[in-house]
């Protein structure tokens, strides 16, 4: 079966530093191409940080180092001289926390199509109610597309901020934690959007909620203090994980 | 404990009875200047105030209507040069500089160019323009309020662009934005609001400015719609008939600090307007 998979990112050796703080250390895993890849494990253990490598969202920040390769469908893109715009255009992401902008609900998804250079107002606007209905949220906000998106709750604007991401459609879409503050029905209509999505995206989600990890991954990775202990399968690491951490975790009695 | 109680509920009186009388103590002021400027302003605002040159000394009517023109022109070309060099500024030193020295610099400059006193500018400007160029002029008078401006503009935008968060400037660059689409498209929409009601405040402050001006546009009897002529303003009219012998002038000294007064609040009236209707939308 692994024979008909492909690749779609690889990390080999990734150490990653904020400033002179090491925060990853030899990070190897394979994101497959089509497939949903979750990272789980304690809090502070590095998973936002290694997602943000894969974005190269460390680079805003000065004194932040990579040490090793990421393999975008075989190229490395923590190579020198790299567009980082085209980069981030072909790998979305999802925030922990919601990062609306300020402006209005349509105007958010309508903001990263344009950057697509799509100019036609109708195609927008079909795009635009697509994505919020994929994204659970057209019901709610169909009255008020013009309204600003700061006045949406917590939980609506996160759906609106999967929304923007998936409405341009990037080869690969990371998520993090983006279900911590829906409410159980959405968290439902999110997971089947991301199980929808996977037949044309790689995703990579971040998530505390093992039972969320279970139903959608097909892959999972147990990260604990900057490494990762263990990568494989999700039904395998959920029933029979080689590594005692791994197992501790899960179960619940870590610590 | 009750006494403890007793005492703190003392100490919560007194602070809350203090710092009621200080602000009882500046609106107190604050109304009688716009009583008198109302009172003693109102009777002067007549047709001819409005609409004639001033009169020769000692001669009744005349107006002022020459320097209501030149000190808006003062206003809006200093702001239509401060404001747009003062937003830049602001905008490198939020979203471009940062850290980097040269930002450093350009802030402690400005910090010192906010405290410095509004006529070390004008003789600034007299030195820089008025000696080269032969004489006061427009030009000099709206490049000194420009000089004013600019640093109050620069602190303010860069204050108000800090209060992006940088986590919607991540997401708009993880979309795959170009920084100057962040910065035009997403960063500025959301200091729109604040950046408005400073500009405006700033254009407020200038607009009352007398001290620059004596050095710079100085004052005419007669109409200048010239670059590079002496210009009648407001405050400065303020200042000659308000020392002047004749009565007439000083009601008309009245009546142009009660227009100026005026055309002050319709210019933050109008930033309060501006900044709701288009706030985050
Ligand atoms: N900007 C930063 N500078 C220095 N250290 C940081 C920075 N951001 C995170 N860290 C540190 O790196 C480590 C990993 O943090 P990270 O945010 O990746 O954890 P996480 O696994 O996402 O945790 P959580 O589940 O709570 O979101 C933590 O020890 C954290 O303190
Ligand atoms: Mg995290």
């Amino acid at each position: 079966m692994s024979d008909k998979m492909t690749e779609k990112m690889e990390v080999k050796g990734l150490n990653f530093y904020y400033g002179t703080k090491q925060a990853l250390k030899d990070i190897n895993l394979a994101v497959q191409e089509g497939e949903i890849t979750a990272l789980i494990g304690p809090s502070g253990c590095g998973k936002t940080t290694f997602l943000r490598c894969l974005n190269r969202m460390h680079d805003l920040y000065p004194g932040n180092r990579y040490e090793g390769e990421i393999l975008l469908e075989g190229k490395n893109i923590l190579r020198k001289g790299i567009d980082l715009i085209k980069l981030r255009s072909r790998i979305g992401m999802v925030f922990q926390k919601p990062t609306p902008f300020p402006m209005s609900i349509s105007d958010n998804i309508a903001f990263g199509l344009k950057l697509k250079g799509i100019r036609n107002r109708g195609e927008i606007e079909g795009r635009v109610e697509t994505a919020l209905k994929d994204s659970a949220l057209f019901d709610e906000v169909k009255d008020r597309l013009n309204t600003p998106a700061l006045s949406l709750s917590g939980g609506q604007q996160q759906r609106l901020c999967i929304a923007r991401a998936v409405a341009v459609e990037p080869d690969v879409i990371l998520m993090d934690e983006p279900c911590s503050a829906l409410d159980p029905v959405a968290t439902v209509k999110i997971e089947d959007l991301m199980s929808e999505l996977k037949s044309n995206y790689t995703v990579v989600i971040v998530t505390h909620n093992m039972q969320q990890a279970a139903r959608v991954s097909e892959y999972t990775g147990f990260f604990m203090l900057g490494e990762v202990m263990e990568f494989d399968r999700t039904k395998r690491i959920f029933t029979n994980p080689k590594n005692k951490m791994t197992e501790d975790y899960i179960t619940g009695r870590f610590g | 404990m009750n006494l403890h109680y007793l005492r703190r509920k003392l100490v919560n009186y007194v602070a809350l009875g203090i710092s009621l009388l200080s602000a009882v103590f500046g609106i107190v002021f604050l109304c009688w200047i716009l009583k008198d400027v109302l009172v003693l302003g109102l009777p002067a605002l007549n047709t001819s105030f409005f609409t004639e040159l001033p009169a020769p000394p000692g001669m009744e009517g005349g107006g002022v209507a020459n320097a209501i023109v030149g000190t808006i022109m003062i206003t809006v070309i200093a702001t239509v040069v401060g404001v747009p060099a003062g937003i830049l500024a602001g905008t490198y030193l939020s979203e471009f500089g940062r850290k980097s020295r040269v930002a450093s610099a350009v802030r402690f400059l400005s910090d010192i160019l906010v405290s410095a006193p509004s006529i070390v500018v004008g003789i600034f400007v007299y030195a820089l323009l008025v000696g080269p160029m032969g004489g006061f002029s427009l030009l000099a008078g709206s490049l000194a309020l420009a000089i004013i401006m600019l640093p109050v503009v620069i602190r303010t935008s860069e204050e108000m662009l800090k209060l992006v968060p940088d986590s919607t400037r991540e997401a708009a660059l993880a979309l795959g934005a170009p920084q100057w689409r962040v910065t035009v498209q997403v960063v500025y929409r959301g200091a729109l609001r604040g950046m408005v009601t400073g500009v405006m405040l700033a254009v407020a402050r200038v607009s009352g400015e007398t001290a620059p001006l004596l050095f710079t546009s100085f004052n005419n009897t007669f109409w200048n719609f010239s670059l590079t002529e002496p210009t009648a303003s407001l405050t400065v009219t303020i200042f000659n008939y308000a020392m002047a012998p004749y009565e007439e002038w000083h009601s008309i000294a009245w009546g142009a600090a009660l227009l100026i007064t005026a055309m002050l609040l319709v210019v933050t009236l109008l930033a309060r307007f501006f900044a709701r209707g288009r706030s985050t939308g």
